[in-house]
């Protein structure tokens, strides 16, 4: 019986010095020597918390130090902007807001106001207000869940029960004002579904009062934390030309001190109406990115007092009678109301035949809606601008050159939304 | 948004400059205060920098959309945004479906490369000189490009292991 097997010897037999010295010159010619290391190409996710969702990442590193970054998308697409091809226009509403599942609100927004555009239809003020106000309080909402996970994922667990916490009280104010928590198909073409229930002003105002001492204490418990400073402060910074040519918009570009809002410089749905700052930041690090949505927050809570101060009277959603549904009582006895609660519900509304792009100021950038329409009740094409799917591409820019540490922790800060980036 | 006279004399600028040149603006649009060119697809990069150079240098978005039973069938939109002066306008080129062919953005916008991707994916657009003209959202292997017209809703089969040999491409 001998001691090595055959496989064993075959193995021995084999001369490993030339592959040796090939391996060093080649060392050699990539410009480091005998000390350089060796790339290493790793694949992160897609199943992995701190990547938000099922995004995955081929990281190429060289030790430590992140090299090139390539996003893997599309597991989570479900092909929303071919079903919406195939319904009427207000059913498409409740399938665009599970885009981006976090901004339901505003994905609708932007719909809606895209097809009020081609049918040139008149929001009534007080819709427009009740707009602003879901509108913002999506965008706190967007932005505690955003402020938990990120810190969640550079080690701080504590931020994240609180901040579901307020997000919880807004997703009870939404259900009072919808019936729903998420998705709530609220928006409506010319209006909103409902006037808001009595009591929920209160409720509202309540939450009001809530939050920006609830703001102060999460800033506290991050900002004052030296773990996440060194974590957020001077990493992963990009300028704001370099994003401007990658079209990164939002908090992103503010932070990098770019003063751009939509809300600002293109207002809909009446946010002219409102008095509020754009934060901005100075370098455009993570820290920045953090300080500019932290302070949106108080920004949002601002615009949505004066809303509900001012929220003039009338109706809710357009009288047209060719695009809204009469209202439940006018049923019993006209049958005008009839027959268009019956063709609004069967076929839908018709809508001239164009094209146009609407964009708004979503919790994460310019999102933006292009509907088609070929004149049927169907839309011929919705295409979303998703701002995570374009901001995404900045990821490279972020990280090359920094920590695989501090990646994660500029993937945090970037806030991408799988959902509205692979629709 | 620049008003029809605007969009006119933009066209006209278009028309006049050397790197355009004349025949580059097929149509102008102005609809819902919207300003829209459709210019032709060979000029595209030159449209798109002649524009740069007029104050509209941020690419906001680059979509597909399939004009069909219309022909040319497919049209690629380039929404450009004007930060200082805040104003848009929209761009569009036309292609047939044999072949469709455009030059990329892409070196000049870097934000075109997932977008273009995308339109790539899903109408089949193939964009010359596009860095990664891979599919994006769809799986690598896929056949077809899902968001034309005369592709069918619901024509996709899902794979559990009770149906699996139903399928084609089944190992039984």
């Amino acid at each position: 019986m001998s001691t090595t097997s055959d496989y064993r010897k075959g193995e021995d037999s084999i001369e490993l010095t030339s592959v040796a010295q090939q391996l060093s010159e080649q060392a050699e010619d990539w410009g480091g020597g005998r000390d350089s290391q060796e790339l290493l190409t790793l694949n992160l996710g897609p199943h992995h918390p701190a990547t938000h969702g099922v995004l995955r990442l081929v990281v190429t590193l060289q030790g430590e130090v992140v090299r090139e970054v390539k996003p893997i998308i599309g597991y989570v697409h479900t092909g929303i902007e071919k079903t919406a091809e195939d319904k009427a226009y207000w059913k498409v509403i409740p399938v665009v807001e599970r885009m981006d599942y976090l901004s339901y609100y505003f994905n609708s927004m932007a719909y809606c106001g895209a097809v009020e555009t081609l049918l040139e239809v008149d929001v009534p003020k007080r819709a427009q207000y009740l707009r602003v106000i879901h509108l913002e309080l999506n965008r706190i909402a967007s932005h505690l869940l955003w402020l938990g996970t990120g810190v969640l994922d550079i080690g701080a667990i504590t931020p994240f029960f609180y901040c579901l916490r307020e997000r919880d009280r807004i997703l009870d104010l939404f259900e009072q004002s919808s019936g729903q928590r998420m998705h709530t198909r609220y928006f409506q073409v010319g209006g909103v579904m409902e006037d808001i229930p009595r009591g929920w002003e209160a409720k509202l105002r309540e939450f009001l009062k809530v939050m920006p001492p609830a703001a102060d204490q999460y800033g506290k418990l991050v900002s004052a934390n030296e773990i996440v400073l060194q974590r957020l402060r001077n990493t992963c910074a990009v300028d704001a030309q370099t994003l401007l040519s990658l079209g990164v918009t939002g908090p992103l570009l503010r932070a990098a001190g770019t003063p751009w809002d939509l809300r600002k410089a293109t207002p809909y749905s009446s946010y002219d109406d409102f008095d509020f700052k754009i934060p901005v930041g100075t370098v455009g690090d993570n820290y920045d990115r953090f300080a500019v949505r932290l302070a949106e927050i108080y920004e949002s809570v601002k615009i949505i007092e004066q809303a509900i101060d001012g929220l003039p009277e009338g109706p809710h959603i357009t009288t047209d009678r060719k695009v809204a549904l009469p209202p439940r009582h006018e049923l019993a006895t006209s049958m005008e109301a009839l027959i268009h609660h019956f063709k609004l519900v069967t076929e839908g509304f018709r809508v001239p035949p164009g094209e146009v792009y609407f964009p708004i100021e979503s919790a994460r950038g310019e999102l933006g809606c292009f509907v088609r329409s070929d004149g049927s009740s169907k839309p011929a094409r919705v295409h979303m601008r998703d701002p995570s799917f374009v901001n995404l591409q900045a990821l490279e820019a972020m990280g090359e050159g920094a920590y695989l540490a501090d990646l994660i922790a500029a993937v945090a800060m970037l806030d991408p939304i799988l959902g509205g980036i692979d629709r | 948004m620049p008003d029809a006279t605007g969009l006119e004399l933009i066209a006209q600028q278009l028309e006049g400059s050397t790197d355009v040149g004349e025949g580059a603006v097929l149509d102008t649009l102005y609809f819902r205060n919207r300003a829209t060119l459709t210019v032709d697809p060979e000029r595209i990069v030159a449209v798109l920098t002649q524009l740069r150079s007029l104050g509209y240098s941020f690419l906001a978005s680059v979509h597909g959309s399939d004009y069909y039973p219309e022909q040319p069938r497919l049209g690629v939109h380039y929404e450009l945004l004007d930060m200082k002066n805040i104003d848009r306008i929209s761009v569009r080129v036309r292609l047939h479906t044999d072949a469709p062919e455009l030059d990329s953005v892409t070196p000049q916008w870097p934000t075109a490369n997932h977008p273009e991707r995308e339109v790539y994916d899903m109408f089949g657009v193939v964009f010359r000189g596009h860095p990664d003209m891979r599919r994006i959202l769809m799986p690598e292997d896929y056949e077809g490009h899902p968001q034309r017209r005369d592709f069918p809703i619901g024509g996709e089969p899902v794979l559990f292991t009770y149906n699996d040999h139903n399928h084609l491409g089944s190992p039984e």
